[in-house]
């Protein structure tokens, strides 16, 4: 059982690398994005009884900083 | 008076902290390794250094503050004992939970190694108290993500209660405020991009960050 943790600057947050790809992706001529904002796909492979407590303690304590992050769980079968 | 320097794997300005340390103090401050889960007894000052630790894997500070030896630090800083984090030593700061808000990637996208113009906010702390408030100085900085972030309720409650002790006087990062350095509520936990361990000496170009040293001596000999 596989679960992804999608960890995202929260609104508001500066996002200077998201910016810089913006920046490259209308140098190389794409014009139509507005804005873009980068964030983190964590994969786990978690034990079998791992409760999805667990994974959101897990994401609490260390996978976001919840300061200036968000995070989404998506279970994978 | 017993002091300590934290060492992580990718710290490097562990050494440089530990003489400043040794410079003021005169003795050795003990060079703690980040598995250790135990600090000697009875440190008086605890320094975290700047520096790289875990290659700033996930993010920057954030596996250091996980580490055994973070627990024994903040157990430590609750009992009153001087915390001094400096640049990474900062993030790990507040990815501790030691200080509030966060440390972001720079404004400019660029990393920023330079001397900059800071003022003196606080001069009433342990940590600045041979400093003028209003006093301008300059450290140099050397940090990628030192762009200073919390939400417009913590920066009041900072600002409101004196402990934003250090303020950059010049653009340098994106800051929220131009805070360079916070105290914890209680005063005896200072976090700080700029370095102050890197201007102790005429040789060094400036002796600013001298002071601050010394104040915490001082300060110290004035709690025993």
């Amino acid at each position: 059982m596989k679960a992804r943790i999608f960890v995202t600057l929260k609104g508001g947050v500066l996002d200077p690398q998201g910016k810089a790809i913006h920046h490259a992706l209308e140098g190389l001529g794409f014009g139509g994005v507005n804005d873009v904002r980068a964030g983190k796909l964590i994969e786990l492979d978690r034990a079998d009884g791992t409760s999805d407590e667990d994974i959101d303690a897990m994401c609490r304590k260390l996978l976001a900083n919840t300061v200036i992050e968000n995070y989404r769980i998506e279970k994978v079968a | 008076m017993k002091s300590a320097v934290i060492v992580f794997p990718g710290s490097n300005c562990d050494r440089d902290l530990a003489v400043a340390f040794e410079a003021v103090t005169g003795a050795k401050p003990a060079m703690i390794w980040h598995r250790d889960t135990e600090l000697p007894d009875d440190l008086d000052l605890i320094g975290v250094p700047g520096g790289f630790s875990y290659g700033d894997y996930l993010r920057s500070g954030a596996m250091a503050a996980r580490s055994p030896v973070m627990q024994a630090v903040a157990k430590a800083a609750e009992r009153g004992a001087y915390v001094l984090g400096i640049c990474n030593g900062f993030q790990v700061l507040t990815e501790s939970g030691l200080l509030p808000g966060a440390l972001l990637r720079n404004a400019g996208g660029h990393f920023v190694c330079r001397d900059v113009a800071l003022t003196v906010e606080n001069a009433q702390s342990a940590f600045t108290s041979r400093y003028d408030a209003g006093e301008a100085i300059s450290f140099p900085v050397a940090h990628h993500d030192g762009n200073y972030f919390a939400d417009a309720e913590t920066l009041d409650r900072l600002e409101g209660e004196g402990r934003v002790a250090l303020r950059y006087a010049e653009s340098v990062n994106g800051s929220a405020r131009n805070i360079a350095g916070i105290l914890n509520e209680t005063g005896n936990v200072l976090g700080m991009m700029p370095h102050p361990e890197r201007v102790i000496e005429a040789a060094h170009g400036s002796t600013d960050g001298r002071r601050l040293f010394e104040g915490l001596v001082e300060g110290l000999m004035a709690r025993a």
